[in-house]
């Protein structure tokens, strides 16, 4: 059967793959960052931790959906999904190859437990989706595992609930457990921390907050899940209700977690970066030789 | 029976929303009211679509049912005022990414800082929520 093996957080802002591409990602700025997500690249290559498959969640930002549509929860179902053109012509990084017999199933299944999912048969990725396999993956040919892309409204107001998030994400661990094949399966929330893009308020950091958020997100998902959109909206900055994201990844780890590693990093930009490393109780991989990184 | 849901008061979470300094959160008002400038800026996904617009701005953006206002906001890269028109950060990225700047020189420049003195800030941490939460508080 299938199996959720690890749940990652990371960062998705696309000037994470403007360094890489311009080979700035040693620099005094970006180099601390790319030395944050070194024990997670590590990692992830060790035997036993490579996934199958990554059920990746994040927001589309304005590419594949427009004012049009604006699906709460979409799943991406297709074989292939391309790097999607934001204005600087598409990241030049592999195609997305999904898995659409689990997706199917996920889908299926999430529809049955009463998530009315959107099922995308066609979507190109945008850096929501690609600059975490960059991060976390480096610059390969191909992506070492295939993935299924999760778009969540968090730009169009209202967003789903914490509370929505995190059951989607219990849902989500029951369908993929119940596939029958045997396969690794990673979920990862990206976007956040703490950021705000727009008005005069922009740039705002909450260094506070985001620790907190980081902590109860391992220990208690359950009251962090209450927590209304209006608090992360003053506490985090209008683009920190991304975090809502990161309850979909808790709430496919189950009960308990052992946090394998932590980075967190000011400033990336206009954000404050959180990159995780979470394990489910009875998996069992061993850590990274680094645990934690905290420059902030 | 189940225990009776709790539901959230629309009117009270729509308020709330408008009482943040600073900020225009993307509500189904103003994502009404920009709904031309947001797709014009998607239309900048195409390569074709940019060498158009920059080729004539004005000629590209007539082309577009927008408000004058929406227009002269365009023009003259003013980010605030086009958010004001509705528009949404995400989808102006489009706009700035037509012409090269970053997420950081957009959201910097509806600061009324310089490119240096945003850039200065976020090194030293970033905006502190401290009196930033709520303007009925003032906290």
């Amino acid at each position: 059967m299938a199996r959720i093996t690890a749940g990652i957080t990371s960062s998705h802002i696309p000037a994470l793959g403007a360094a890489i591409q311009t080979g700035t990602s040693n620099n005094d700025y970006w180099g601390p960052v790319f030395k944050g997500y070194e024990p997670i690249r590590e990692w992830v290559k060790e035997p036993g931790n490579t996934p199958d498959v990554v059920i990746l969640v994040y927001n589309d930002h304005a590419s594949a959906f427009d004012m049009n549509i604006i699906p709460t929860f979409a799943i991406g179902c297709a074989e292939v999904f391309k790097p999607a053109d934001e204005g600087w012509g598409p990241r030049p990084v592999p195609d997305v190859i999904g898995h659409p017999d689990l997706a199917w199933h996920i889908a299926q299944s999430l529809i049955l437990d009463e998530f009315d999912m959107t099922i995308m048969n066609q979507m190109d990725v945008d850096h929501g989706c690609t600059v975490p396999l960059s991060m976390i993956f480096g610059e390969p040919e191909v992506w070492p595992c295939k993935v299924i892309p999760l778009p969540v409204n968090v730009v169009t107001y209202p967003p789903p609930s914490g509370n929505r998030c995190f059951r989607l994400g219990e849902s989500i661990r029951a369908a993929v457990e119940s596939f029958p094949e045997d396969l690794d399966v990673q979920v990862w929330g990206t976007g956040g921390m703490s950021h705000q893009l727009q008005g005069p308020r922009a740039g705002l950091i909450n260094k506070d907050f985001d620790l907190n958020f980081i902590e109860q997100l391992i220990k208690d998902p359950e009251t962090l899940s209450k927590m209304p959109h209006i608090e992360y909206l003053r506490e985090a900055g209008s683009e920190g209700i991304e975090l809502v994201m990161w309850l979909i990844m808790r709430g496919a780890l189950g009960d308990k977690v052992e946090e394998l590693y932590r980075f967190y990093h000011i400033p990336a930009s206009n954000t404050a970066l959180g990159a995780l490393i979470l394990q489910p109780e009875g998996i069992g991989a061993k850590p990274p030789k680094v645990r934690e990184q905290v420059n902030a | 029976m189940t225990d009776k849901k709790q539901r959230i008061d629309i009117h009270a979470y729509l308020a709330e929303m408008e009482d943040i300094p600073g900020t225009r959160v993307f509500t189904a008002q103003r994502a009404r009211k920009g709904y031309w400038l947001n797709q014009f800026a998607m239309s900048l996904m195409k390569e074709e679509n940019r060498n158009r617009f920059l080729a004539d701005e004005k000629a590209y953006l007539d082309e577009w049912d927008l408000t004058d206002a929406a227009k002269k906001a365009v023009l003259a890269r003013d980010y605030n005022a086009m958010i004001d028109e509705g528009g949404n950060i995400y989808f102006l990225s489009k706009l700035f990414s037509t012409d090269k700047k970053s997420f950081q020189f957009a959201a910097g420049s509806m600061t009324g800082m310089t490119q240096e003195e945003y850039a200065e800030m976020m090194l030293k941490g970033g905006r502190s929520p401290e009196g930033q939460r709520s303007i009925k508080e003032g906290r």
